[in-house]
């Protein structure tokens, strides 16, 4: 990948982290930490990655499904659809308030480009299963992904789905751990150890692949290598850093789901634009 | 002479015939598919038919990623094992982004009787029916769960079905006999009461009927196959014509078609009812008719609860 194709694409994740810092602000609620600990990874998938994504048809049959299973992180998904084109980044404003289709957690019927409603943690993986599946059946050519939370594999159903998509070899299929090892109640190593985490899923019958989830060549890279492996689904660990991108928010638990107000909101701001500006050469 | 047969059987009978016309149908088992009856389909369509093994959560997750993909899934376990294991893979993944799930809720109420409690289920139609977008439903024979499964098919949207165990009497084979998803079947005229019943209580209630015409009651029978959308217009006539009403289900007393009827009832034209059903209560282990007779899940019980109704008339 060309290093201005990696500076485009972190440009649009910086952006896409002020707009959701903005409209978590604006509601006073959301999920900020596990949103930049993602956002990264969904650059690269709607802006290298998924195939067939068309703005005036969300629907299209032959696209590339993505299913945010850590459903809650949706002040990342939001900006990056926003950017994208699916809807415009001014609706953003309104997120998660009485009077807007942007609701707290993913919703597949209202807001354009959400493949799976989500939300109720450990059940993403299921839904892509069957999407992968449907495709399987139908000798179509998409490929599905589906982005789990750390803490959200502590769940069973999570196994069973990963069992699942072993015995039937869904090489069409693609899943990603965001760990940044940390949940609610502490870190995943004190509230349920989750290693040997790749040896974990090597024995469900998945190919597995461990990156840094916040280098762009990477993450496209791992998406690359995941299509070009037949016979297993593949599972991308992708080592990250909760709250990604605000110094004071970085691999600090506090910030899962409380909104910053005040001066956090500011100084946070400050800190992301002024990164922006330097990628913009301003 | 009567007839008797299979509800579950005769479902998957039509899941297959139904696959031939709807080439998206695909059937889901968890393990079960011996009790499912689901074979008809997964012989003619093997690669249709996906078996998860022990999964009943993951089986309805994955059937709303691929009625999200364009398929109509149909999930089969006890009802126990789907509404009661599933449910919240029923609720966010299936019922809140209205994806066209059907759910089989399969050895229902006490019919998987020698298993005892843990196995039986008798709160999935109060579960169900508390969920929006669900259509809930039960057939009284293995005729009618033809036809529902049917409707199923062509209705777009979740929707959950349940079914016992076991032949069943057949007694909607009569001339004029329709099936309608949300519209009860008068399946019996009748003046002085009226028995609204679901599934395998219509049979019972048949004979219920024909015990209290020898006291000189003219009882009304309505096979009330659906739960939700309840048949309010024909609850709201029979309650006018005959003046009171009795249900009767092999289910809980609260929340279930009682409490469906109830609710028309006491907003729209109060008059009494009386729930005739298990009273919130677990079951036993035992063989199903001796754990119906051990509840009053039976004909004589029911014709005595149709008695003290019509003695509440005013």
């Amino acid at each position: 990948m060309e290093q201005s194709r990696v500076k485009e694409l972190e440009t649009i994740a910086y952006k896409a982290r002020v707009l959701g810092l903005d409209a978590i602000n604006k509601a006073a609620s959301g999920h900020v930490g596990g949103a930049f600990s993602v956002v990264d990874i969904l650059t690269v998938l709607y802006f290298n990655t998924l195939r067939n994504i068309d703005v005036n048809n969300p629907k299209n049959p032959a696209r590339d499904r993505f299913v945010l299973s850590k459903g809650h992180c949706t002040a990342a998904l939001y900006p990056i659809l926003a950017l994208r084109g699916f809807f415009p980044v001014e609706d953003l404003a309104t997120f998660r308030q009485i009077d807007s289709y942007l609701s707290g957690h993913a919703e597949m019927n209202h807001v354009p480009g959400v493949d799976m409603s989500a939300g109720s943690l450990g059940q993403g993986l299921s839904n892509a299963v069957g999407m992968a599946l449907a495709g399987k059946i139908d000798r179509a050519k998409y490929r599905v992904y589906a982005i789990m939370g750390d803490g959200e594999i502590q769940e069973g159903q999570i196994w069973e789905a990963a069992m699942c998509a072993g015995k039937y070899k869904l090489d069409n299929l693609v899943g990603i751990v965001d760990y940044n090892r940390l949940q609610i109640d502490g870190t995943t190593a004190e509230v349920m150890p989750l290693e040997p985490l790749a040896d974990r899923w090597e024995s469900f019958g998945w190919h597995v692949i461990e990156i840094d989830g916040h280098n762009y060549e990477r993450i496209a890279e791992a998406f690359q290598a995941a299509e070009n492996y037949k016979g297993k689904p593949t599972m991308i660990i992708a080592n990250t850093v909760k709250g990604k991108g605000v110094s004071f928010m970085e691999n600090n638990v506090e910030w899962h789901g409380h909104p910053p107000m005040g001066d956090d909101y500011v100084n946070a701001r400050a800190e992301l634009v002024a990164h922006l500006n330097e990628l913009e050469g301003k | 002479m009567a007839n008797f047969a299979d509800a579950n059987r005769a479902y998957g009978k039509a899941l297959a015939e139904m696959g031939e016309v709807y080439e998206n149908i695909v059937v889901i088992d968890a393990d079960l598919q011996a009790c499912s009856k689901t074979q008809p389909f997964s012989d003619k369509f093997p690669e249709r038919h996906i078996n998860v093994g022990i999964q009943e959560c993951n089986m309805v997750g994955v059937a709303a990623g691929m009625a999200a993909a364009g398929k109509i899934p149909f999930v089969n376990s006890f009802g126990m094992f789907t509404a009661g294991r599933a449910y919240d893979q029923i609720r966010n993944a299936c019922a809140y982004p209205n994806l066209n799930v059907k759910i089989a809720g399969i050895y229902s109420g006490f019919s998987n009787g020698e298993d005892g409690p843990t196995h039986q289920c008798i709160e999935e139609l109060s579960v169900m029916r508390a969920v929006p977008n669900m259509v809930v439903m039960c057939p009284c024979d293995a005729n009618e769960a033809a036809a529902m499964t049917k409707a199923m098919v062509e209705h777009n949207g979740p929707c959950f079905m349940r079914m016992g165990r076991g032949e069943v009497e057949t007694v909607t084979d009569f001339d004029g006999y329709k099936f309608e998803i949300g519209k009860g079947v008068m399946m019996k005229d009748g003046k002085d009461v009226t028995i609204i019943a679901i599934g395998n209580m219509v049979a019972v209630a048949l004979k219920a009927a024909e015990l209290v015409k020898a006291k000189g009651i003219d009882a009304r029978v309505i096979d009330m196959h659906t739960v939700k959308p309840i048949d309010r217009e024909l609850i709201l006539k029979c309650a006018r014509e005959t003046g009171v009403l009795v249900t009767s289900e092999e289910h809980n007393v609260l929340g279930g078609l009682g409490g469906a009827v109830s609710e028309v009832i006491c907003s729209e034209y109060p008059i009494p009812v009386l729930r005739h059903g298990v009273n919130d209560c677990f079951g036993h282990s035992g063989k199903h008719q001796d754990v119906l007779d051990h509840y009053g899940l039976n004909e004589t019980t029911l014709a005595d609860v149709v008695l003290k109704a019509v003695a509440l008339k005013k």
